[in-house]
């Protein structure tokens, strides 16, 4: 890659978030683990987060909790829309 | 990964591509206001996945790239002040300034440090009372919450020696500006996933209701900004813009009101100078006189001298969208990511370096 861009780079871009895994929650700090790496996020935002929720890690801080529910349905809507784009 | 890979399938964007080639049948031009969405795209060769009909134009998304050259002067000043500690996201150090960079001052002997978050930031005041530690804060609404954070922890903990240069900057407002100067013409726009994530779809509503403009919030996987470019087709053919979410698993129609709410208790409205803009009223977020005294414009002053822009450049045309990477002559000669002339091909989010990175000759060709 060009000077080190990597995609783990942009990721951390700055208004690029990540989905991470709440493995532990103390005040308003949470342990978030993602493939394998744990970094410790600041859930000021999301006071509503819960263990095992996933929120969007953005430079350090939990911005959003991931809608599970919204997230199959959008997964089903596009395998929907693949499936009828092979009938024709 | 969860909810990154499932949405990175191949299979469902050819099906998703072939739908949306069904059903575009006007010439469309749409803008991705958000760099992370010019990166994506060129990564992922949704340029070529999408048919000709469909005409894809970079935004002012990205925070390194619209910042102006005298607020990257003013860094750099501070920076050179003595006792003075700069921390800053990492893109920003490598920027050129009119006459030099924040790079070349920490090569000068000035303490230039590169942090992943405010909360890094906090850590290094903490650290280092005798000195002053000022972030540079850049970014959207997606940022600027982190940053009243840590202006809030600062109050809390009565970190004395933490400073902020505020140059946050807000979206709608310089949408509507671009809109107004009708200088590209836009039937859609694709809205930025993570500012939304914070302001939700609201304060968007302005764009099909004043200007007739379809507006999707899309994700950041190619599935997301095929599913977002998919609708906007599906509401410029039926004539129907509106506000849409293609991306509800991290948006929601209100935002995040805490994090609105603490932005806002730090951070009020007022003017931002934007490159290649110029001044865009009520666009940009100023320290409230409450906290004044982490405010880096009033606990220092520097001079500066006149701005310089970079002969050539022409990273304000590509910011407004007026023109391709391509059509600049710097672009991939004098311009490279190693040797930059302008911030859009230094930010791992500016539109520069995504066709520099990602520039298949199919790329290049299709504008």
């Amino acid at each position: 890659m060009y000077y080190g861009l990597t995609w783990a780079k942009i990721r951390e871009a700055m208004c690029l978030a990540i989905p991470v895994r709440i493995v532990s929650i103390d005040g308003d700090e949470a342990e978030t683990e993602i493939a394998g790496v744990r970094r410790r996020v600041s859930i000021v935002f999301t006071p509503e987060a819960k263990l095992g929720d996933y929120v969007l890690l953005h430079t350090g801080y939990a911005i959003g909790v991931v809608d599970e529910a919204e997230a199959e349905e959008t997964l089903k809507l596009l395998e929907e829309i693949a499936s009828l784009s092979e009938v024709h | 990964m969860k909810f990154i890979d499932e949405y990175q399938d191949s299979k469902l964007a050819r099906g998703l591509a072939y739908k949306i080639a069904q059903r575009s049948t006007k010439t469309i031009r749409l803008m991705e206001f958000c760099g992370g969405h010019t990166h994506a795209i060129l990564r992922y060769g949704i340029r070529q996945l999408v048919p000709k009909t469909v005409e894809l134009r970079s935004g002012p998304g990205c925070p390194v790239c619209v910042t102006a050259t005298t607020d990257l002067d003013k860094a750099i000043a501070l920076a050179h002040l003595p006792d003075v500690i700069i921390t800053t996201f990492g893109d920003m150090i490598r920027v050129p300034g009119s006459y030099s960079s924040l790079q070349k001052a920490k090569a000068e002997g000035a303490d230039v440090r590169i942090v992943y978050s405010t909360i890094d930031a906090i850590e290094i005041a903490k650290a280092n009372s005798g000195k002053s530690v000022s972030f540079i804060g850049i970014g959207f609404e997606t940022t600027a919450p982190t940053i009243a954070a840590s202006i809030l922890k600062a109050q809390q903990e009565k970190i004395e020696n933490f400073h902020v240069l505020s140059l946050n900057k807000l979206t709608p407002p310089v949408m509507k500006a671009l809109l107004d100067s009708g200088e590209v013409k836009l039937d859609g726009i694709i809205g930025p996933g993570h500012v939304s994530v914070i302001i939700g779809s609201h304060p968007y509503k302005f764009i099909p209701r004043d200007y007739g403009v379809a507006c999707v919030i899309s994700g950041f996987e190619p599935l997301d900004i095929l599913l977002c470019i998919d609708k906007l087709v599906e509401q410029i053919e039926k004539g129907e813009p509106k506000v849409e979410i293609a991306y509800p698993r991290g948006v929601k129609p209100e935002g995040n009101r805490k994090a609105r709410q603490l932005m806002e208790k730090v951070f009020e409205i007022g003017e931002a100078n934007w490159r290649g803009i110029g001044i865009v009223p009520q666009s940009g977020l100023k320290i409230r006189e409450k906290y004044e005294r982490f405010d880096a414009d009033k606990a220092f002053s520097v001079s500066l001298k006149p701005p310089r822009e970079p002969k050539g450049c022409r990273c304000g045309d590509v910011i407004r969208g007026a023109a391709m990477p391509l059509e600049c002559k710097l672009f991939r000669k004098a311009c490279t990511p190693e040797s930059p002339v302008g911030p859009c091909m230094v930010s791992s989010e500016g539109a520069c370096a995504a066709y520099y990175q990602y520039g298949t000759l199919e790329n290049l060709q299709g504008f």
